[in-house]
């Protein structure tokens, strides 16, 4: 042991240093962001709770096609369909399975009509099993219950698409 | 205090008054220290919280002042599990044993110059013996579990408390040197008179290996080999749940402040005032400043306890060769060279003691 290193070692300078670190530390500023109180804030990007958006007059925008479906990677979605009275083509069953979801956003990106979106809700549970399957009405339910927020987070987010 | 009782109990035996007053005094030195071990595990999540950038407990009562006690509660309720093929007597004699030693040591502790419970001649002796006995409590603890990684973490232990008694032996050889005395109390009065008086200044050495070893004794970080969450899950105590669990817990804090208080009182002055010898008070309301007071003591004590949260905030553990080099390799000489330095001061009459 070179003497350069038995003083280091005997004046216990690296302590001092090191003490010195978390010294500082604890006069920092502190970063915790106390939840449910405070919340931090979310990109327009946010992909949460899924939702079946309407027309402006309130006619379903769904039309069917199975592209979500198709492309979902977990396999969540489940649509059955049938010809209506006036002659369009709209789903009689659409299920998203939540457990499944892995909220991946393809089947926003693939719907040929944007009926299919990602709100940006998160804070949601389920109390039994049964309740993971969303059915058509219930997604609708949530589409028009955050329908303005929605709306707004796709407009600001169009710009980067 | 003392003469209230003796005219309350005044059909008594002197001696009979003498237990009735100790019994007195050990009660209020029990109920003070839960209370401190409460607030110690309040302070200690609260720094290094701090520390670490984040807040710390704050959701039960004001400031999350009550989190302790639900803590207490929850380890109350919990399932005391006994290991199947465990030494059950040991099992459960261990907690006890780690415990019995860390309050009793508290017998010998002045928190001013009257206040002690037995102020024995051989007070440091005492208190050598039954920091060292504490160790029993670990190495019965991981034997009787029957479990590999308690038998490890008490068998590190062991190893690790007969290498930093002995240090922390030495240490207080100087000390005894120093104050003539092994009575805790007049080692505080040797240091009397001003912050340069006391011991920390001549014997700055040993201040520092005595506090070093003080925290290897008590296994907290960096030293706390036999817990060695990483390797050896939780060490010694793996095994144990609820109450069993807390008593380990308790005893720990316990020696913490224990050693804490310790080295308040030898090496910077104990009950003595850190105003005590300026003149710049005098004759002014703040003069009370310059008295020795209790006050003074558990600010010291309050000092140490924070230097140990804040080591354990700022480093990582020891490997195992390293803690035996710092020990057998680092310590034990620094305290046996200082030891001789000290022989030659006092021929010299260097310093704040006299040969007197």
């Amino acid at each position: 042991m070179s003497l350069l290193r038995v003083i280091k070692k005997i004046t216990l300078i690296d302590f001092i240093k090191g003490f010195a670190v978390t010294l500082k530390a604890f006069f920092r500023k502190k970063v915790t962001i106390q939840y449910p109180e405070v919340k931090t804030p979310l990109s327009p990007r946010f992909r949460g709770k899924l939702a079946l958006m309407k027309y402006d007059n309130g006619e379903e925008r769904c039309i069917a096609c199975k592209l979500c479906s198709a492309v979902c990677p977990a396999q969540a979605i489940t649509i059955e369909s049938e010809e209506r009275d006036d002659g369009s083509r709209r789903a009689t069953k659409f299920e998203i399975d939540a457990f499944k979801c892995i909220y991946c956003g393809f089947c926003e990106e693939s719907c040929p009509v944007d009926s299919i979106v990602e709100t940006n809700i998160f804070e949601y549970h389920m109390t039994a099993n049964h309740q993971r399957i969303q059915t058509k009405e219930m997604l609708l339910a949530t589409g028009d219950k955050y329908r303005q927020q929605t709306i707004d987070d796709k407009a600001k987010d169009s710009e980067y698409k | 205090m003392e003469e209230i009782i003796s005219s309350v109990f005044d059909f008594l035996t002197p001696q009979a008054i003498g237990v009735i007053i100790s019994m007195i005094k050990i009660v209020i030195v029990l109920i003070g220290l839960i209370l401190t071990v409460v607030f110690l595990v309040y302070f200690e999540r609260k720094v290094l919280a701090y520390m670490h950038s984040r807040i710390g407990p704050n959701r039960v009562g004001p400031f999350g002042l009550l989190q302790s006690i639900a803590d207490t509660l929850k380890l109350l309720l919990k399932e005391i599990i006994i290991p199947a093929k465990s030494d059950k007597f040991l099992f459960l004699l261990a907690p006890i044993l780690l415990l019995v030693p860390a309050l009793a040591a508290w017998a010998v502790v002045p928190l001013n110059p009257h206040f002690i419970i037995a102020d024995i001649d051989a007070g440091l002796l005492y208190l050598l013996a039954l920091t060292s006995f504490g160790v029993y409590g670990v190495i019965l603890a991981g034997w009787a579990s029957n479990s590999k990684y308690a038998f490890l973490g008490s068998m590190r232990a062991a190893a690790q408390m007969v290498a930093y008694e002995i240090a922390m032996g030495f240490a207080l050889v100087g000390v005894l040197m120093a104050g003539g005395s092994l009575k805790l109390g007049v080692i505080v009065e040797a240091q009397s008179g001003g912050i340069f008086n006391w011991f920390w200044i001549p014997l700055f050495p040993l201040f520092i290996v005595y506090f070093i070893s003080g925290i290897a004794e008590t296994n907290r970080h960096p030293f706390d080999l036999s817990e060695g969450e990483a390797e050896i899950v939780a060490g010694f105590h793996v095994e144990y749940s609820g109450m069993g669990f807390a008593i380990f817990f308790l005893a720990e804090y316990i020696n913490m402040a224990l050693i804490s208080i310790l080295t308040s009182i030898m090496f910077l002055g104990g009950w003595e005032s850190i105003f005590s010898g300026f003149t710049l008070f005098e004759s002014t309301y703040l003069d009370f400043l310059t008295q020795p007071s209790i006050f003074w003591l558990l600010l010291k004590t309050l000092f140490f306890l924070f230097v140990f949260v804040w080591l354990r905030a700022s480093f990582p553990r020891y490997r195992y060769d390293q803690l035996m080099t710092l020990g057998w390799k680092v310590l034990i000489p620094i305290t046996i060279i200082w030891i001789g330095v000290e022989c030659v001061m006092f021929v010299l009459e260097i310093g704040p003691w006299s040969l007197s």
